[in-house]
């Protein structure tokens, strides 16, 4: 079972709630994702459309635990007092922190997320960082006080999968009881299993599923990958080696002569 | 006094984040508030004094990956 911040919960899939055609297939989305954690966010609020009213009476529909993040802030003042902001805003203390470096890569600047890392986790609040796979990184956020880990796999949006599955897999070696997720980048239920088989603890993604030409059947096909990724994790899989070693027992092969090459 | 709400320039009559809140429509609505760059919690709204020039972020749930 995965356990977030002394939180457990039966799905290992975490599912963003942004970019779906319509209300609806984001809700037949998260249903038959399974997942029981969903990512928000908070934006500007115009006092003539007043979209966030309405989203608001759909994530509580939803009846999920909503884990807000601070997409979109470049500094770690800016990612505080929207985590701040967001804590008031969704009445919960856990925040997806991140802060962004560069517009084209997306890719976390480390630097300012431990710092707010450590601001927020002084001020109560439970963080889950979007992170890269840098090991020291991860030392420094885990000093500041996060329990959770989430380096990402690749870009976000990219869909390109593990991208440095090995760093990713020292990660894992080096961090054994620390709860890590792959948090971006995932393209197919392929890249979430091979998380999972990894021995990666949950797969949090949004794009794959939202933008898919069936969402709903695709957030179906994430929960199986991650569930298979798990199951093969925790039975334990075969080494791979460089040559064929056949499966159907030799003994009692008919026609098979034991001095063939003599 | 002219402010920047939401990052666009906005002429208020309201002296206190409360009143523009209010003036706004957003006075039961599910906003959190932000003043110059700091975090303002709503039970510190009223006594928050605007001042001109003040940039006011209100901000409300949305979809988010």
């Amino acid at each position: 079972m995965l356990e977030l911040y002394g939180t457990r919960f039966t799905s290992r899939m975490l599912l963003g709630t942004a970019g779906y055609a319509s209300p609806d297939i984001l809700r037949q989305a998260v249903e038959a994702s399974g997942a029981e954690i969903v990512t928000v966010s908070l934006r500007r609020e115009s006092a003539r459309a007043r979209t966030g009213q309405g989203f608001w009476a759909l994530i509580e529909q939803l009846g999920r635990r909503v884990l807000p993040n601070t997409a979109g802030c470049h500094t770690a003042k800016e990612a505080i007092a929207t985590a701040q902001m967001a804590r008031e805003l969704f009445g919960t203390n856990w925040i997806k922190l991140e802060v962004i470096a560069n517009d084209d890569t997306l890719q976390p600047d480390l630097f300012g997320l431990v710092e707010a890392a450590g601001v927020l986790c002084a001020e109560g609040f439970a963080v889950l960082p979007y992170t890269t796979e840098d090991l020291s990184a991860a030392e420094r956020l885990i000093a500041a006080g996060c329990e959770v880990l989430m380096p990402w796999g690749s870009p976000i949006g990219s869909a390109r999968g593990l991208a440095n599955k090995s760093a990713l897999q020292t990660l894992r070696a080096y961090f054994p009881d620390t709860p890590l997720i792959v948090d971006a980048g995932i393209g197919a239920p392929s890249h979430a299993a091979e998380a999972m088989e990894l021995g990666y603890d949950g797969v949090l993604l949004n794009t794959a599923v939202a933008k898919a030409g069936d969402p709903v059947k695709m957030a179906e096909g994430f929960a199986s990958g991650i569930k298979a990724g798990r199951l093969a994790f925790e039975a334990g899989m075969i080494e791979p080696r460089d040559m064929a070693s056949p499966s159907t027992p030799l003994a009692g092969t008919p026609f098979f002569k034991i001095d063939h090459a003599s | 006094m002219q402010i920047l709400l939401n990052g666009e320039r906005f002429v208020t009559e309201a002296t206190s984040l409360d009143e523009l809140c209010a003036a706004l429509g957003f006075a039961d609505a599910k906003v959190a508030t932000a003043v110059n760059g700091s975090f303002v919690a709503a039970t510190a709204r009223g006594n928050t004094q605007l001042t001109e020039a003040d940039e006011v972020e209100i901000v409300a749930p949305r979809q988010g990956g």
